[in-house]
């Protein structure tokens, strides 16, 4: 196998306001399948063309933002060896057992230098709504609301981000295909750990671990088209978009959950390959690497996260 | 919904700094009352943010008059702040005549748990 260690974003934990409004948006408005509720209240989805359990848990909080952000590894002796290599880099390295999550083995996680939990696990089960695998069609059932794929990145806020950088770089084998450097410092890095244009995404904030959005992937531009379509008809609040991303190339909506976390809906995007060189964007053309149509950045951007 | 149409209980909305008085029918949230009457290429003295009472962005003081807050998130707005008037825009909803203030915190918090 050419790509070893880290697999994919595997699971995001979100905190929301309200049970019941998140569980209409994220599966009748965004289109994920409703897996299971269990007794710490907690709330499990995934999208129709996930293979595993979950991916997608909800935590019902005073505030709304992200516990934590999980990658899959390829297997535990993977994961055993990344806890080797973060426990020498000196970050403390935290258990977490094996069915503390349905349907989920053992995790290791840990706190990165912008204040977010990062998490590492190589097993969770097969959906029983899982894909078809056998001669299979495109979907069991069609599609509802945006017609979601599958959970694809998240954008985090926090200090730190040299650092960050480093730890991803050199101890989660990240490369980073794109990046926006001012004079007096990194804004952002975009980074995967596949082929994807991003698995994850840092800005330069001062205030630690927060959350600027959490992205699905839909399948192409005409899906764009009918998520914006389904937020006016269900009135949710739509940040920018439909345009494109200069940064990845994606096409893309923001949007809020009821909670106010923002959510993307992203499609296309270029493939990025280890050996090919980071794009990198100064501060004067950054507008048009966020919102490429626009060329500029809004309001919003830089300052509302939660 | 409450739209602001002839046929519904309309209250008025000062914001400190801001000439404009915005008026919000009873049930709309003054967040959206604003949007409507101040919009590009006229700043807005209050921040638009999610309009969903979870990013801060909109973090206003109540002065004067009687309103309802819908829950929003308690890293922008803590029980005690909203004793004293504090809400953000996009969470209340007027019962009678308001004015208000600006009162965004940007980035400021250290890292709580957020239990």
């Amino acid at each position: 196998m050419s790509q070893e260690g880290l697999l994919r974003p595997g699971i995001i934990q979100l905190r929301v306001l309200d049970m019941d409004e998140a569980i209409t948006h994220y599966r009748d408005r965004i289109g994920l399948d409703y897996v299971s509720t269990e007794e710490d209240g907690r709330v499990y989805l995934k999208a129709f063309d996930e293979f595993h359990r979950h991916s997608v848990v909800l935590r019902e909080a005073d505030s709304a933002g992200i516990d934590f952000f999980a990658f899959k590894a390829d297997g535990q002796e993977a994961v055993d060896g990344f806890r080797k290599r973060i426990e020498d880099y000196g970050v403390a390295v935290e258990d977490v057992a094996a069915g503390e999550m349905p349907g989920t083995g053992k995790r290791i996680g840990f706190t990165i230098p912008s204040g977010h939990r990062i998490e590492i696990y190589a097993d969770m089960e097969l959906s029983e709504t899982a894909p078809e695998t056998h001669n299979p069609y495109i979907y069991k059932d069609e599609p509802r609301g945006m017609r979601a794929q599958r959970l694809d990145h998240c954008l985090l806020y926090g200090p730190n981000l040299p650092e960050v950088e480093k730890f991803f770089t050199e101890v989660l084998d990240f490369h980073i295909p794109e990046r926006v450097d001012l004079p007096d410092g990194t804004l952002a890095i975009w980074m995967t750990v596949s082929n994807k244009a991003h698995d994850i995404a840092f800005v330069n904030h001062p205030e630690p671990g927060k959350l600027h959005h959490v992205a699905f992937f839909l399948e192409d531009w005409n899906d764009i088209g009918h998520a914006a379509d389904v937020m006016t008809r269900y009135d949710i609040s739509r940040d920018l978009g439909p345009t494109r991303h200069g940064i990845t190339r994606g096409q893309t909506i923001y949007f809020f959950d009821p909670s106010g976390n923002r959510n993307e809906v992203f499609c296309g995007g270029y493939t990025a390959y280890k050996d090919h060189p980071t794009r990198i964007w100064d501060g004067n053309h950054v507008g048009r690497g966020i919102f490429y149509y626009e060329r500029q950045l809004n309001d919003a951007f830089l300052s509302v996260v939660t | 919904m409450p739209d602001g149409s002839p046929f519904s209980v309309m209250h008025s909305i000062r914001i400190k700094g801001c000439e404009t008085t915005i008026a919000c029918a009873e049930g709309q949230k003054v967040l959206m009352a604003m949007e409507q009457k101040i919009h590009f290429p006229n700043p807005r003295p209050v921040r638009v943010g999610c309009r969903k009472g979870g990013c801060g962005a909109c973090r206003v003081k109540v002065t004067k008059g009687a309103y309802t807050a819908e829950k929003s998130s308690h890293s922008h707005v803590t029980p005690e702040e909203a004793a004293e008037g504090y809400a953000l825009a996009c969470r209340i909803t007027p019962l009678s005549d308001l004015e208000i203030e600006p009162a965004f915190l940007g980035p400021r918090r250290p890292t709580e748990k957020n239990e």
